[in-house]
């Protein structure tokens, strides 16, 4: 309990103090702090919930189980290791002149604020608060796309704005559907969209309102997955952003959208008795592989084609969940902690490579390893892990999504292949050259942090070698809560 | 509830569906932020009747909060912004109302429609609300794709959550307070965010032409 109130207070207290904090030069350790803090609750607890059990706070307002104990972990951590790594980034940025003093108080402050409305959105057991910490989400970091004041800036954060907040209002509508349906059988109370209340009565809700309030529902939060043909806002965002918002974005809010559509399927699942809200996540699933495999071989910029990549992993992910049944949900979720990992690894190797060759075009990056060993190391492994090379944990999960299609829904598996191997060929070929081949950058004014980048690695080998017996325990449960 | 309660939300219901096919047709920002305030006045009317209706107290709660953010605070926050961003006369002429009109036909029977079988389960309020709610829905979405300028799109965008939340009060006597209010607080942070972000892009571009928007693109 107490665990959980300093998980939620830390970061809502961080975001004001970082703001009247305001420009001086020690903020970035000050957020780096607020997120170890964060970090420390999160493990503070998950300890109470592998011991304790589901554990409910504030008149059941909160509710925390096997499945999203994991993901407030991954976040909290992610969290930490970004803020790590965006206290040389900024640096350096700041050096450059793209970052001002005002700037950074509005980013450090927003940061804090990103991770709250994350975490509210991962911890809170009413359908109708989870709504309103996503939408929060959104309003937290369009700013932060916004923050360069680039025109390519400015358009990506409108973009993002308007598609997320149209695609939300969708979920809302789902939402109310939802509370419509639910008031039926549990009354007009306060309690009529908490999920625990209504997983107990899944089975009497009435299916037709249910079927539409998850189409709604799928449609608003997808749009935040990114699945196709929702994902228009997804690169630009993560391409004209500070690149720890791309890589918080890509390997956290993603996530944390995903969870909100899993939570609600296990609702439908339970009224509908058809396998109508599964269907519906593979063919967006499957749609959203393919098409973002067939766009990352046209892509320029590093950052546009590592966001490509994300929504084709997020794809995979929902496929997977879409498929059900305990293997392929202890995949996807499997593959949502190690695309986490390895996704955020990437984008702080990246960012530091286009902060030396002082452009995000992939031609002009060249020979990484010869300036800056680590940061080339860094990327080419990186790059390997998302790939699916073994032994990382995102060959795991893919062998393991992959093989549950093969003999269930053996039509889909020339597609995943064909999308897997096309997004091999397009994502290695511009890789290998800005690692190795020639160069004439000059190293950077500040040393780049690159600890986060090798533990995020190290965990994503770690998981693909051996998942400790704990974890284990826990994926799997949370997997049979998916049904 | 009476049959008279009832045909008095169908009126409001209406009142809603005229305004939003009103927005649709409006080439002038500034009356544009007047009809946004009109609909608000009507969701509140219809919140109030529901409430006095079925007796559900919060309802007056969320009436109240309707009526001092989407009738008093937002289009006092707008006619400033407007005012400030010199817009205040600016006239839209990109658009083809007649076909917008038919369009915005099509949606409405599209809604209704999509809306018919839930609406079967509603208890005792007057069926066809859910359908217009989904059509104001449907019609906000369809201005905000087809304007060009900023302005518009953020009236489309807030026209859109009048709907949702008329959705929220007719289908299911309004959602938990919780909910409204953070819904509330959403949509206020939302749109003072919204003001920062115009000043941004008038200062970069020198015009809240959305068409300079439009850089990004595949190649």
């Amino acid at each position: 309990m107490e665990a959980f109130i300093a998980l939620l207070a830390i970061p809502l207290f961080g975001g004001p103090f970082l703001w009247l904090w305001g420009d001086r030069p020690s903020a970035p350790e000050v957020n780096a702090g607020f997120s170890l803090a964060t970090f420390a609750a999160s493990a503070w607890l998950t300890a109470e919930v592998i011991s304790g059990g589901p554990i409910t706070a504030f008149g059941e307002q909160f509710f925390i189980d096997a499945l999203n104990v994991f993901l407030v972990a991954l976040t909290a951590f992610v969290g930490f290791t970004t803020s790590l790594f965006s206290r040389p980034y900024m640096r350096i940025e700041r050096d450059k002149g793209k970052m001002t003093g005002p700037r950074l108080r509005l980013y450090h402050s927003m940061y804090q604020a990103f991770m709250a409305t994350m975490l509210l959105a991962l911890t809170t057991n009413n359908l109708g608060i989870l709504w309103v910490a996503m939408e929060a989400a959104t309003l937290a970091t369009v700013l932060l796309v916004s923050v360069y004041r680039t025109a390519a800036s400015l358009e990506a954060a409108w973009k993002y704005f308007i598609l997320c907040g149209v695609g939300i209002a969708q979920a809302l509508f789902g939402t109310i559907l939802l509370y419509f349906a639910a008031e039926r059988v549990l009354g007009a109370e306060g309690n009529a969209l908490l999920w625990t209340h209504l997983n107990l009565v899944k089975a009497d809700l009435e299916p037709a309102i249910m079927s539409l309030a998850f189409v709604f529902l799928l449609v608003g939060y997808g749009t935040k997955i990114g699945l196709v043909p929702l994902h228009n806002w997804l690169p630009d965002a993560h391409a004209e952003g500070p690149t720890p918002i791309s890589a918080v974005l890509s390997g956290l809010l993603l996530n944390v959208a995903l969870y909100s559509v899993i939570r609600c399927k296990v609702l439908a699942d339970g009224a509908l008795e058809s396998r109508f809200a599964g269907n519906m996540m593979m063919g967006f699933g499957l749609l959203s592989v393919v098409v973002a495999a067939f766009f990352l071989s046209r892509q320029r910029d590093v950052k546009r084609m590592f966001a490509y990549s994300s929504i084709e992993h997020m794809g995979l992910v929902t496929f997977a969940f879409g498929m059900a049944g305990p293997i392929a949900n202890f995949a996807g979720l499997l593959h949502m902690t190690v695309h986490s990992l390895v996704k955020s690894a990437i984008f702080f190797a990246v960012g530091h490579a286009a902060q030396k060759a002082g452009t995000q075009v992939m031609e002009d990056i060249r020979g990484l390893v010869k300036v800056s060993p680590t940061v080339g190391w860094g990327l080419m492994i990186g790059t390997l892990a998302i790939l699916g090379m073994p032994p990382f944990g995102v060959f795991a999960s893919e062998f393991l999504i992959l093989t549950t299609a093969m003999r269930e829904h053996p039509w889909a598996t020339p597609f995943l292949l064909l999308a897997l191997g096309v997004a091999f060929a397009a994502v290695f070929s511009r890789v290998q050259p800005m690692v190795f081949g020639d160069t004439h950058m000059k190293p950077l004014a500040h040393q780049p942090a690159l600890v986060p980048v090798f533990v995020h690695l190290g965990l994503g080998l770690l998981l693909g070698l051996y998942i400790p017996p704990y974890l284990a325990a826990w994926y799997q449960e949370a997997a049979r809560l998916l049904g | 509830m009476t049959p008279f309660t009832s045909q008095v939300i169908n009126l409001f219901a209406s009142v809603l569906l005229l305004i939003a096919f009103a927005m649709l047709a409006q080439r002038r920002i500034v009356t544009l932020i007047n009809l946004f305030a009109v609909q608000g006045l009507a969701l509140v009317g219809s919140t109030v009747t529901v409430a006095w209706a079925t007796g559900q107290h919060h309802l007056y709660w969320s009436a109240g909060i309707t009526f001092v953010l989407k009738v008093v605070a937002l289009p006092l926050i707008l006619h400033r912004l407007i005012r400030r961003l010199n817009v205040k006369w600016d006239i839209e002429t990109l658009i083809n109302i007649p076909t917008m009109m038919l369009v915005g036909i099509v949606l409405v029977v599209f809604a209704f429609n999509l809306a018919l079988p839930i609406s079967e389960f509603s208890q005792s309020i007057a069926r066809g609300t859910l359908g217009i709610a989904l059509a104001c829905v449907l019609m906000s979405f369809l201005m905000m794709i087809t304007r060009s300028k900023a302005v518009p799109q953020v009236i489309g965008f807030l026209a859109m959550e009048n709907g949702l939340f008329f959705a929220a009060t007719s289908a299911t006597y309004g959602m938990p307070m919780v909910v409204e209010l953070g819904i509330a607080l959403d949509v206020l942070v939302g749109m003072i965010i919204l003001g920062v972000f115009m000043f941004q892009i008038r200062e970069q571009f020198d015009s809240l032409d959305i068409h300079h928007l439009e850089k990004l693109k595949e190649d």
